[in-house]
């Protein structure tokens, strides 16, 4: 039997589960608010094109629009300035074989309750690989917050001094990329980066940092908290958007039960 | 004396909907003089430029020296009563559902006699003020009023008929973020309002006035067609007012904007979001455009006066108000027996109007004066002087308004 003959079977038999880590894409789910005068990411929106009537007798579909970064997404490279000249830094130039990959998942999500502010610090990733192993090269860096499980107002939490969400410090992400090579990091919140991130030195050390030297994002993630430590295999194609900069997509992740 | 209006009763269910019948609308163009000061609410009759003589009915040559040049002018409103009639059998169906109805002749203090719907406070042989009303056909008639003043005269039957008076009639005012509609909400709240339902869009988004915001919360994002369906599917037919007061201002020109990101927000929010409450809420007030003593009987746009012609520092917006405008005009034929108010406001006194001197439309002004309009049945309204001017300007000669706009 070839591996992946077995794979399939694992599969089949149902010993290998399919976690959903995808948030639905409604028109009600909060975008990043930036300052109106900027601009802005497209909330998701559908148009009924037809549904069994005049317009279409016996057929039902929709338009549907909305930014690259709406919803549960991914960040490419040439999102961020720091990306902007890279190699295969696009949607349809990323190699497919990064697409699926294993993640670690970092459980910080009772401190994110404690705090919404809470910073990923390199002494947390320490921590963790005490007790769980090195960070391997090639891996996703998960934080679970449990961020997901919050909705609306809560989730987004806007004060007047900006967004309050949980995220890493630029220590964290430089030692991810250079110290432990990761494929990206993936988070429950609206970005990568912590909410009060552009106070950060850089500001955005996440999407600094990681799409600086080629690396992805995933943003809006859900169902952390279903996923073991390390041993998820992690299946996150962008749409193959001609130069796109990210897109929503679906994230699901392969658990050995 | 009018009767004080009792509020709106609850409807028997099993007792038919009265249907939203229009009096007899078709008019000559020239008559459609009458009509277009009606919408604005002014008295104008025909004036002989030859001869001064003021001319009834509409005409093309003066009755006096046979002169062509009869331009519209106001005239003065007093009269007399000189006969009056209470029509108690008809044939026409709108005034069939609504006999008896009483209607009489004016001689004008200007000089012609004129026949006239007369309000109930008008007495045999009394003075009168005659005003041009819009009808339910959204047609310029002429309704006498009693010479002064009486109680509760707001109330009468056959005024009710032309005028959109709020007291007791629900409200949605579709957009609660801005402080114009949290001003609008309070407004109807105060002159008796039976409900008044505001929208809120990206409830996860605090806004300014938030705390603060007056009426009933109800979410309601103009931009995602789901939403307005989902609310008009809850709320339609407990509307009677529907006020849109979902402004979306971004400066700039054509050039500076380099791309079509924000003119795409314009419109979903200026012309597509009036276009998707229209297809939600409109069938169903329409329906109900004739439903007990308190029908649903306004839609009210508030638009930039810069839909008449763009001043080029806000080129793209302007677009997407010329685009709205356009919309409201074509509104008002589908939408009758409902009256489609437009309001055209000036550079409002909001964050995007930094730059731009006084005087601007601060939002107790613009809603001190919808009110206004829908209780004196008004279609057409400019709030503030710089709309009045602009207003003026463009009825004088539109062409060179856009190129006095264009020259900056
Ligand atoms: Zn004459």
């Amino acid at each position: 039997m070839t591996q992946l003959a077995a794979f399939a079977a694992e599969l089949l038999a149902g010993r290998i589960k399919v976690i959903d880590l995808t948030q639905t894409l409604s028109p009600e789910f909060p975008t990043i608010a930036l300052p109106p005068e900027f601009g802005q990411c497209a909330p998701f929106r559908l148009e009924e094109i037809s549904r069994y009537d005049s317009r279409g007798p016996a057929w039902y579909w929709n338009n549907f629009s909305c930014g690259e970064h709406t919803g549960t997404h991914f960040d490419a490279p040439i999102h961020w300035v720091s990306g902007k000249d890279l190699a295969n830094n696009t949607t349809d130039t990323i190699p497919a074989q990064n697409f699926i990959a294993p993640a670690c998942v970092i459980d910080c999500a009772r401190e994110a309750a404690a705090n919404a502010d809470f910073v990923l610090t390199v002494a947390v990733i320490e921590a963790w690989e005490a007790k769980h192993g090195r960070i391997p090269a090639g891996n996703w860096v998960f934080l679970r917050t449990d961020w997901s499980k919050k909705s609306g107002a809560a989730y987004a939490n806007l004060q007047a001094d900006g967004a309050h969400t949980p995220g890493p410090d630029p220590e964290a992400v430089r030692f991810l990329v250079e110290q432990r090579d990761v494929l990206g990091f993936g988070v429950e919140t609206i970005g990568t980066d912590a909410g009060q991130a552009h106070h950060f030195t850089p500001p955005y050390p996440a999407h600094f940092y990681m799409h600086g030297k080629g690396r992805y994002g995933l943003q809006c993630l859900a169902n952390l908290d279903r996923l073991p430590p390390t041993g998820a295999l992690i299946v996150s194609p962008p749409l193959k958007i001609k130069g796109g900069s990210g897109s929503p997509l679906r994230v699901l992740a392969l658990v050995a039960s | 004396m009018t009767a004080k209006l009792p509020p709106p009763q609850r409807k028997n269910p099993l007792l038919p909907t009265r249907q939203p019948l229009l009096p007899p609308s078709s008019r000559s163009r020239t008559a459609l003089g009458l009509t277009a000061a009606a919408a604005e609410g002014r008295f104008a009759l025909q004036v002989c430029a030859d001869c001064g003589a003021v001319q009834y009915p509409p005409r093309e040559a003066c009755h006096a020296c046979l002169g062509a040049n009869l331009p519209w002018r106001e005239v003065p409103a007093g009269g007399a009563l000189i006969a009056e009639t209470t029509v108690r059998i008809t044939a026409d169906p709108y005034f069939r559902q609504r006999t008896p109805w009483r209607t009489g002749i004016v001689a004008l203090d200007c000089g012609p006699s004129v026949v006239a719907h007369l309000h109930g406070d008008v007495v045999p042989d009394g003075r009168v003020r005659m005003t041009l009303r819009l009808d339910k056909s959204g047609q310029g008639v002429m309704l006498a009023l009693p010479g002064q003043d009486t109680p509760d005269m707001q109330d009468d039957r056959q005024m009710r008929e032309m005028t959109c008076d709020p007291k007791g009639r629900r409200v949605l005012v579709t957009d609660g973020r801005n402080a114009f509609g949290q001003a609008m909400a309070r407004a109807f709240i105060d002159v008796g309002a039976a409900g008044v339902f505001v929208g809120v869009a990206d409830a996860w988004k605090p806004f300014p006035g938030q705390d603060k915001l007056a009426g009933e919360v109800v979410p309601l994002d103009i931009t995602d067609t789901d939403s307005v369906h989902r609310l008009a599917a809850s709320l339609g037919g407990r509307v009677e007012i529907l006020v849109n007061t979902a402004l979306h201002v971004r400066p700039g020109g054509i050039l500076d904007r380099r791309d079509t990101v924000t003119a795409r927000e314009e419109m979903e929010a200026t012309y597509f979001g009036p276009m998707r409450l229209a297809q939600a809420f409109g069938p169903v007030l329409r329906s109900r455009g004739a439903d007990g003593t308190h029908p649903a009987c306004a839609w009210v746009n508030i638009l930039s006066a810069y839909a008449l012609a763009p001043t080029p520092t806000f080129g793209a917006f302007a677009a997407t108000q010329a685009a709205a405008l356009s919309l409201a005009h074509s509104l008002r034929a589908e939408l009758r027996p409902l009256r489609v108010v437009n309001a055209l406001v000036g550079p409002l006194d909001d964050e995007w109007h930094q730059a731009v001197p006084p005087p601007k439309v601060a939002p107790a002004a613009l809603a001190a004066s919808v009110l206004r309009a829908l209780r004196d049945g008004i279609e057409d309204l400019a709030v503030g002087d710089i709309a009045q001017d602009l207003l003026a300007r463009w009825k004088d000669n539109p062409t060179t308004l856009a190129r006095e706009l264009a020259a900056g």
